[in-house]
């Protein structure tokens, strides 16, 4: 079945069985493997994407109900190799290790900022519980996140300021 | 180091290495490589725990031409994975010793017609009884294992243990368990093979030691070192999981790529992952322990078991770092550690971060929390009352050089946690709170490197080599697996060379390329991979200098010319260090004496736990983790690095549970497999003590497992202190404090207190 | 993947008549997909049983929360983050958002939705006790016509519900009548967040001095099904909240369900837990 939507800005139309997971969509028919499988059933977050400017894991995702969707993949979170805020701020305070729930989480973390600009620690810790990191005991990752909202915030202060 | 420079690469928090590429999703781990012509591999397991295999049946409803099918009489030479032992078949051809035994491999185009033809094939078997505890083990029955079920045991001796117990104040003795625990790394195990006639077997995988795969494969296709090429891709994470069950993996992929003349694909999902690779070994420890009235350690007798599966794969060498740190960071006048691995159904437990020492630790820091209740002392004064110091001998009779004062550490701990007016404060508030708070901490300590002669053995070498496009690579086959490895020895060798740490890159772990520096475990990389960095670094400014390229005192661009002039004039620039022990360190094999490590890391961990008595689920609120590592070589990595263990020692502590059926793991899902989330770990607060060890590099001893030690004893303390009841089993699930709480009649059931107890007089 | 997708089959029209045409067509042929969150589970696992699924995602006419004088309506396509965004469902029924907030992950909230989450009737689902304490209400729809039933009437035992094989649930309905009511809920999961429930609890009641004079009380995790425990609120309705009715109640209570020993916890451990969460909220509301 021929489905059309667009990923990283770019028009797509895959050839593929309509319950096919958007993961291996994206993974196998696109080649864009920054998305990462860790469980397949939900729980991990490591194949989140966003949805039509929602987080979703792409495991759950039959790919018909992505017809016509906009998706953004860890590929589309930098222009031309260059690091959004939140990837420099992720490397930065040490919140990627072995790397693998990285794509997921810098997604979440994207998500979390959209929705809440300088989010507190609680928001923090609701926003990414369904992406798991086994390396960090997540601090680096709190603490990341935290940064990019601090100077989030302070960016709109200062243009509003202006 | 040249008078008057100062270090300015190692002690800074670089960027992690290899974090960009990790950072924006351009990491390719072995689900993300694809090679052409290559097929899928898919094993067909057995579902029974003990018996035979009857017969194989591959049903006609299945197309099985388009298949490559292979069994253990595909093997070519014998049928064993190369660990320590060769009891570890590649694939069961008629014995069945645990319920995942690969029997049958399968090789398709299409990965999703994997799955109905793995469900397809039929296994008839003669079922045995199984044996699936220590207790069944040691009744041996049956036996299902060499004479008696024992893998190895070990007895460790010191001072006469006979003599203490008829002056002990206090007998007191405990029984501790601790569970399997899932390594739980996000990417599940994976690799690639491809087979030649000529060029012999190629493995790509997610793996921690790429030179054990290769003595793996050189066993199983009798090919030469030359032959086998190992080389290790991005690895998301391994924990000790990837240690040694690759060689597994390997062999069967290789095996399939042999048959079907193409390279072959085998990536497990979660579920097989869980129930199929190593886990960390279940324990049962006992302690009793002599006593004085004021409430010093007389003597102790351990006994510490294992549970290690249906295979001896590494249980060995697990064994023996239990048994080393059974008896702590105290200061023993004589104790006996008795160890014994034992063979059960169930599949073969392996690595895990700490490998021994989380175990026989747990039981050791209940049990000082015991004896101190008994005894009368605070559990920090009955601490402080024993403490090892520096010039003192260990258990193995190891006279201690590291300059430590446990004190200090434990002051520091207690003060950042706030532990005493947190004490206080919990006590007045607990009996009218529904939700009960406790403080609690461990002690402990661990080994840097392989114990014993273990490094002396391996004889690691690292090399160290200038390219031409005027870089300078590190040559390892220590392997980065999210820990820091490139990083840290990237630092080690800037500064040893005195260049950027940007004008430093590693090689990619492949046996074609890199000397064996040995196995990424046993918190080794740093001390001695990084000390052989340094001196290989050290030989590449002497060669310069000799040969009168380098002048003293020079500049890192006149460094980099030369390697440039070397390597004109002589093509290649390059350096190899192979390890040498540090001097007047020794270990006796046969007598379990001398010793054990050359260094070891020192830490108290303080827990801050809450039960609410309505669910009876236990919380941690707050965690001071302080340690002295040697030196920091990397800030933030290393605060990353205990962060990360402590969670994974939260888990140990609280929630992660293997529910095990018959030699089976019910649980394997991530849904039903509970680790902590980002909504369940607490602030964790790091804090490095230095005191730099001469023989790692630039004073670094070890890091990675230290943080595992610590959690779970500390954890129960502070339940045992919100609660007043002494829980002696970690996991501890909700279901197990509803069922102590409930309990009408308050029995203690252990640890029990034998005569003479409570003869002495009390120390206050 | 434990499934061979190619043998799957989906179809997503847009309207919900195209869905009931099809659904009517041959009943029970089609299984109907809403956020997938539960379908794709038991695909990646290999136990999706129907291989034809016909997807709602298109179907934008079930997600709504539409406020009337005395009722809101919620479409079934409505998804957890839908409902925790609505400030009137977090002002008037609390208990849902709390459910709503409890339900898997923020992706799985982003795609899950209220309908599939009752359709799905596992025992252990978030957002039944709070739909159940608040008296709701469905609207069930096919190409025959539509029907409404009481949401307690909903579930008719492990893993079943009132659908017929042609029906699908259109829309749930909550009467606005709890202003000032006194309202509680909670989740006993295996950790923080991302849980599935080991037990769970929505509680709505109001009284007169001491006395109990309104009381509904769902739950999750306590028998094969979600249930209303209706012995429980006969056990406090019209009663003085003191000890010896505390004591009734929680009796009544441990009498209605018969949770399970399963991987996740033990029946004896529901019972107990349950029942303390229960005192808990009577406790609470004796001294309100």
């Amino acid at each position: 079945m021929a489905i059309s939507f667009v990923v990283n800005g770019e028009k797509k139309t895959v050839d593929v069985p309509p319950m096919s997971r958007l993961l291996d969509v994206l993974r196998d028919d696109l080649h864009l493997t920054g998305t990462k499988e860790g469980c397949g059933e939900g729980e991990c977050g490591s194949c989140s994407v966003l949805m039509n400017g929602e987080l979703v894991n792409s495991c759950l995702v039959p790919a018909l109900q992505a017809e016509g969707a906009t998706i953004c993949t860890i590929e589309g979170m930098s222009k031309n190799g260059e690091m959004s805020p939140i990837q420099k701020k992720f490397l930065e305070c040490g919140a990627a290790q072995c790397g693998i729930c990285t794509p997921g989480m810098v997604l979440a973390a994207h998500h979390l900022l959209q929705k809440y600009p300088s989010p507190t620690m609680e928001q923090i810790r609701e926003g990414l519980a369904g992406n798991l990191c086994r390396c960090t005991g997540y601090q680096r990752i709190f603490e990341a996140v935290a940064e990019c909202g601090k100077e989030q915030s302070e960016l709109i202060a200062t243009s509003g300021a202006k | 180091m040249a008078p008057g420079f100062k270090e300015t690469i190692v002690g800074k928090s670089v960027l992690r290495k290899e974090g960009p590429e990790k950072v924006l999703g351009q990491s390719r781990y072995i689900d993300d490589i694809e090679m052409p012509e290559m097929w899928h591999g898919a094993t067909v397991r057995t579902r029974i725990a003990h018996g035979r295999v009857k017969s194989i049946t591959f049903p006609s409803h299945i197309p099985w031409d388009e298949f490559v099918v292979v069994t253990a009489a595909d093997i070519p030479f014998e049928n064993y994975i190369a660990h320590i032992l060769k009891d570890h078949p590649c694939l069961v051809d008629k014995e069945i010793r645990h319920p995942e035994e690969p029997v049958v491999l399968l090789a398709h185009p299409d990965k999703q017609r994997l799955r109905a033809a793995v469900d397809a094939v039929e296994i008839e078997y003669e079922k045995l009884t199984g044996v699936f505890t220590i207790e069944d083990s040691e009744r041996m029955d049956p036996v299902i294992w060499g004479a008696d079920n024992t893998f190895k045991s070990y007895l460790m001796e010191k001072g006469d243990v006979d003599s203490v117990w008829a002056d002990a104040a206090y007998i007191i003795e405990g029984e501790y368990r601790t569970g399997a625990q899932e390594q739980l790394y996000i990417e599940n195990n994976g690799v690639i093979a491809e087979f030649s006639e000529t060029d012999g077997v190629t493995v790509w995988g997610s793996m921690q030691c790429p030179y054990y795969v290769h003595h793996a494969m050189m066993d199983l296709f009798h090919l030469p070192e030359d032959k086998v090429r190992i080389v290790q891709v991005e690895t998301g994470g391994a924990f000790g999981g990837k240690e040694d069950y690759p060689s597994v993996l390997s062999a069967h992929a290789a095996l399939l790529a042999r048959k079907a003349k193409r390279p072959i694909k085998m990536v497990y999902d979660r579920m097989e992952d869980l129930a199929a690779t190593t886990k960390r070994h279940p324990s049962r420890t006992r302690h009793k322990t002599a006593v004085s009235k004021d409430g010093k350690l007389l003597g102790g007798e351990i006994e510490f078991a294992i549970d290690g599966g249906a295979y001896a794969t590494l249980s060995a060498v697990v064994l023996s770092r239990g048994t080393i740190h059974a008896p702590g960071p105290y200061f023993w006048p004589a104790i006996r550690v008795k160890a014994k691995a034992m063979a059960t159904n169930c599949p073969p437990h392996g690595a895990f971060r700490g490998f021994g020492a989380p175990q026989s630790i747990f039981a050791l820091e209940r049990h000082m929390d015991h004896i101190a209740k008994v005894v009368g002392l605070t559990p920090e004064e009955l601490r402080r009352r024993n403490f090892i110091k520096t010039g003192q001998t260990t258990a193995t009779g190891q006279t201690l050089q590291d300059k430590i004062d446990m004190n200090e550490i434990l002051d520091q701990a207690l003060t950042e946690a706030d532990y005493h007016a947190k004490r206080k404060q919990f006590a007045k508030e607990n009996p009218a709170s529904a939700v009960k708070r406790g403080m609690g901490f461990a002690c402990f300590f661990h080994g840097a490197g392989f114990t014993g002669s273990g490094e002396r053995y391996l004889a690691s070498i690292v090399g160290l080599e200038a390219t031409a496009e005027g870089k300078l690579r590190v040559l390892v086959s220590s392997t980065e697996f999210g820990q820091g490895t490139n990083t840290i020895l990237s630092q080690v060798a800037a500064e040893a060379l005195r260049v950027e740490y940007d004008d430093v890159i590693v090689q990619r772990p492949d046996t074609n390329k890199v000397p064996n520096s040995g196995p990424t475990v046993a918190s080794r990389t740093a001390m001695v991979v990084g000390k052989l960095v340094h001196s290989a670094a050290l030989g590449m400014i002497k060669t310069l200098t000799e040969s009168g390229l380098l002048r003293e005192g020079y500049t890192r661009e006149e460094f980099l010319a030369a390697c440039a002039a070397h390597l004109q004039k002589h093509g290649a620039l390059k350096v190899l260090s192979q390890y040498e022990a540090p001097p007047n360190i020794f270990w006796d094999d046969q007598t379990y004496r001398g010793d054990a490590y050359p260094a070891y890391a020192w830490a108290v961990y303080v827990a801050e736990a809450a039960v609410d008595t309505t669910t009876y689920f236990s919380e941690v609120k707050n965690f001071v983790a302080v340690q002295e590592v040697g030196r920091v070589l990397n800030p933030v990595l290393a605060k990353g690095q205990i962060e990360g263990g402590v969670a994974q020692g939260i888990g140990y502590a609280i929630y992660e549970k293997v529910i095990w059926k018959d030699g089976v793991m019910a649980n394997n899902q991530m849904t039903n497999y509970i680790m902590a989330t980002s909504a369940d770990v607490p602030q964790i607060h790091v804090h490095f003590v230095e005191a730099p060890f001469e023989y790692g590099a630039y004073g670094a001893k070890g890091i990675g497992e230290l943080p595992m030690d610590g959690p779970a004893p500390a954890i129960l303390n502070a339940i045992e202190e919100a609660t007043g009841i002494a829980f002696n089993e970690c996991p501890l699930m909700p279901e197990d404090v509803f069922e102590a709480m409930t309990k009408t009649a308050h029995t203690e059931e252990q640890p029990v207190v034998t005569e003479p107890a409570f003869t002495g007089v009390g120390p206050r | 993947m434990r499934s061979n997708v190619s043998e799957y089959e989906m179809i997503a029209p847009r309207t919900l008549d195209a869905v009931l045409q099809t659904m009517a067509a041959k009943p029970g042929e089609y299984l109907p997909v809403a956020g997938g969150t539960e379908v794709m589970v038991m695909l990646g696992v290999g136990k999706l049983a129907a291989k034809k699924l016909v997807s709602l995602g298109a179907v934008k006419e079930l997600r709504f929360i539409a406020e009337r004088a005395d009722t809101v309506t919620i479409g079934s396509g409505t998804t957890f983050t839908d409902i925790r965004k609505s400030a009137l469902i977090a002002k008037e029924f609390p208990l849902l958002a709390q459910a709503a907030g409890w339900t898997g992950s923020i992706a799985n909230q982003n795609r899950a939705t209220l309908g599939g989450n009752m359709v799905n009737a596992s025992p252990a689902a978030d957002s039944p006790p709070a739909l159940l304490a608040y008296g709701a209400e469905v609207e069930i729809v096919s190409a025959r016509g539509a029907r409404t039933l009481p949401y307690s009437e909903f579930h008719k035992g492990y893993k079943k519900t009132a659908l017929a094989a042609d029906e699908l649930l259109r829309s749930i309905t909550l009467p606005r009548r709890f202003a000032g009511y006194f309202q509680r809920s909670r989740k006993v999961g295996t950790r923080n967040a991302q849980a599935i429930s080991k037990v769970a609890m929505a509680f709505v009641a109001k009284k007169d001095g001491d006395v109990v004079t309104e009381i509904a009380i769902g739950g999750a995790s306590l028998r094969e099904m979600p249930i209303r425990c209706a012995a429980t609120e006969r056990a406090l309705l019209g009663k003085m909240l003191d000890a010896a009715t505390i004591a009734a109640a929680r009796v009544a209570l441990a009498g209605e369900i018969a949770p399970i020993d399963d991987i996740r916890s033990t029946g004896k451990y529901r019972v107990q837990v349950i029942g303390n969460i229960l005192e808990d909220f009577l406790k609470e509301l004796a001294g309100s």
